[in-house]
């Protein structure tokens, strides 16, 4: 196994403040749930709160010293996400996370190109944000769902990929699966996606904050992701679109800010990206936002999936003698393909038991059936427990994983 | 949090009571906790006004299924209309100590179908009355 840089990991570490706050049992905090939300580091915190001390002023238009740094700091944050992400300014439109950034594309592009005969071709492993929202489509312009299935390690089953493409107006697919952490092979589907003609939007939401992702290599015309799940605050997301399929989308939200020119009975719609976000935007926490890329940059993204990778590996090393005492990892079980995610259920302990008795040691994890309730009920699994893994965590923290794991079979007399 | 896992809890859990189907239920209601999917549905057997029999079956977390066993056990040879009023009070002595507040709808799932299928109606949360 590849050593883990500790030094550099303490140094991640005390650029987080809430990891040194213990828990009200005096339990170090092991935060073991950035697949829900990440934690955050002290230049997004501080970036916010210096808007909202120095230059809190509305952006656009306005013309005194505080509006216009305002202006430039959100603009500049664009930028960022831009750079990060190989696009263009123009292509990234702020949401307030991935589901509203989906919605976008449902009900602006959706509704304006899906009919009676087109199909939309998803995958089993779909959060419910990547399924709802098209149901909800299918069901106003007549459209049917088609769906990529899964294998009982959570990896798509590409085989029959060509006949499911088959008359498919829209691929909306998943980058990497929350449930599992299973990283579905893009460079494998898109190329065979696009020689069908489909139109293709990616959840990005779980591969973002862990993947090198670039935009232009990847040949989507859509990818949607959140901001808090990328060390970056809650309330801010983006969606990247192509420009020229941007450009012939109406509107999606209407008000201020989105249009160019307004009489009483018509109006005509500002340019790229402003045509999109309707209102005042999130300002303090789209600043926030280019903060945390400018810091995932600083790390260097090849280290971070290095760092997870090392990190899982360790984990599955430390479970494995669980398994003849009952314990299930699901999902690929394989950090090559798959992101830090280990989901997994230990004998009878049912995983909201499994939570409440690790939080008692400070180790917090997620259980339930993770928003994707169709994939739970295909896999025969009513809940499952989920530790998620991210660039602050070490060692030590599967160490704990491991001692609280201990502690329940000791709690349920396993 | 992990002293509520008692050996009486864990044998409610593991060797639920009144678990599976009546073969004729008089009244019955099914209801899921949907932040965690925890699923119960009740039966009873009532005969004139009073809980002759019931069974509870469904899946979910060892604080919501030896709740409901314990519950099934309380109620029967209980009024109907008596069952359609009980608040949270009965599951809370059931299990005696040590329900944290993010696992009560846990432990009042069951008490929640138990009344929709008392009153014959969706019941709100017992925890929130």
């Amino acid at each position: 196994m590849i050593a883990i840089d500790d030094a550099k990991v303490q140094r991640v570490i005390a650029d987080f403040p809430i990891l040194a706050r213990p828990t009200s049992r005096g339990k170090r905090l092991v935060y073991l749930d950035s697949a829900a939300t990440s934690q955050k580091p002290n230049v997004v915190i501080d970036a916010i709160d210096r808007y909202y001390r120095e230059y809190n002023a509305n952006i656009h238009r306005g013309v005194y010293e505080i509006a216009a740094r305002a202006t430039d700091e959100f603009e500049a944050a664009r930028a960022k996400v831009a750079r990060f992400i190989n696009a263009a300014t123009q292509e990234v439109i702020w949401t307030r996370n991935a589901t509203e950034a989906i919605n976008l594309v449902a009900y602006s592009w959706g509704l304006q190109n899906l009919g009676p005969d087109d199909v939309i071709l998803t995958s089993e492993l779909e959060h419910h944000s990547n399924l709802v929202p098209w149901q909800l489509v299918a069901q106003k312009t007549g459209a049917s769902l088609r769906f990529i299935p899964a294998d009982d390690r959570g990896e798509l089953v590409l085989d029959r990929l060509d006949t499911l493409l088959e008359g498919v107006k829209l691929l909306a697919i998943t980058h990497v699966s929350n449930t599992l952490g299973t990283i579905v092979p893009l460079e494998r589907i898109i190329p065979k996606a696009r020689a069908a003609g489909a139109t293709i939007l990616v959840d990005g939401a779980q591969a973002i904050p862990h993947l090198a992702v670039d935009m232009r290599a990847l040949d989507v015309d859509f990818y949607a992701f959140s901001g808090h799940k990328m060390l970056g605050p809650t309330g801010i997301g983006v969606l990247y679109g192509k420009r020229a399929i941007l450009e012939a989308m109406p509107p999606f939200l209407a008000g201020g800010d989105m249009i160019r020119h307004v009489a009483y009975d018509r109006s005509s719609f500002n340019d790229l990206p402003w045509k999109f976000e309707a209102g005042t935007s999130n300002i303090a926490d789209a600043i926030g936002l280019g903060a945390a890329v400018e810091y995932l940059e600083s790390l260097g993204m090849d280290w971070v999936r290095s760092h997870e990778q090392e990190l899982l590996a360790y984990a599955f090393e430390r479970l494995a003698p669980l398994a003849p005492r009952g314990l299930a990892i699901y999902g690929p079980h394989d950090p090559e393909r798959a992101s830090g995610v280990i989901s997994f259920n230990f004998a009878d302990i049912h995983a909201h038991d499994m939570a409440s008795i690790l939080d008692t040691e400070g180790v917090c994890i997620r259980a339930g059936h993770h928003c994707t309730m169709p994939l739970m009920e295909k896999m025969g699994w009513s809940a499952t427990a989920r530790a998620s893994l991210y660039v602050y965590n070490t060692r030590a923290d599967v160490d704990a994983l491991i001692e609280g794991l201990e502690k329940a079979a000791r709690v349920f007399k396993l | 949090m992990d002293d509520f896992y008692r050996d009486f809890i864990l044998d409610h859990y593991r060797n639920p009571r009144n678990h599976g189907h009546l073969e004729r239920a008089s009244a019955s209601a099914e209801d899921v906790n949907p932040l965690c999917g925890d699923r119960i549905r009740m039966e009873l057997d009532v005969r004139g006004g009073v809980i002759a029999d019931v069974r509870f079956s469904g899946q979910g977390c060892a604080i919501s299924q030896a709740s409901a066993s314990m519950l099934t056990e309380s109620i029967k040879g209980m009024p109907l209309e008596e069952a359609a009023k009980l608040s949270k009070e009965i599951v809370l002595e059931n299990v005696g100590i040590g329900i944290s507040p993010t696992r009560m709808k846990c432990a009042m799932l069951g008490l929640r179908v138990l009344k929709s299928a008392a009153i014959g109606e969706i019941a709100g949360w017992p925890d929130e009355e």
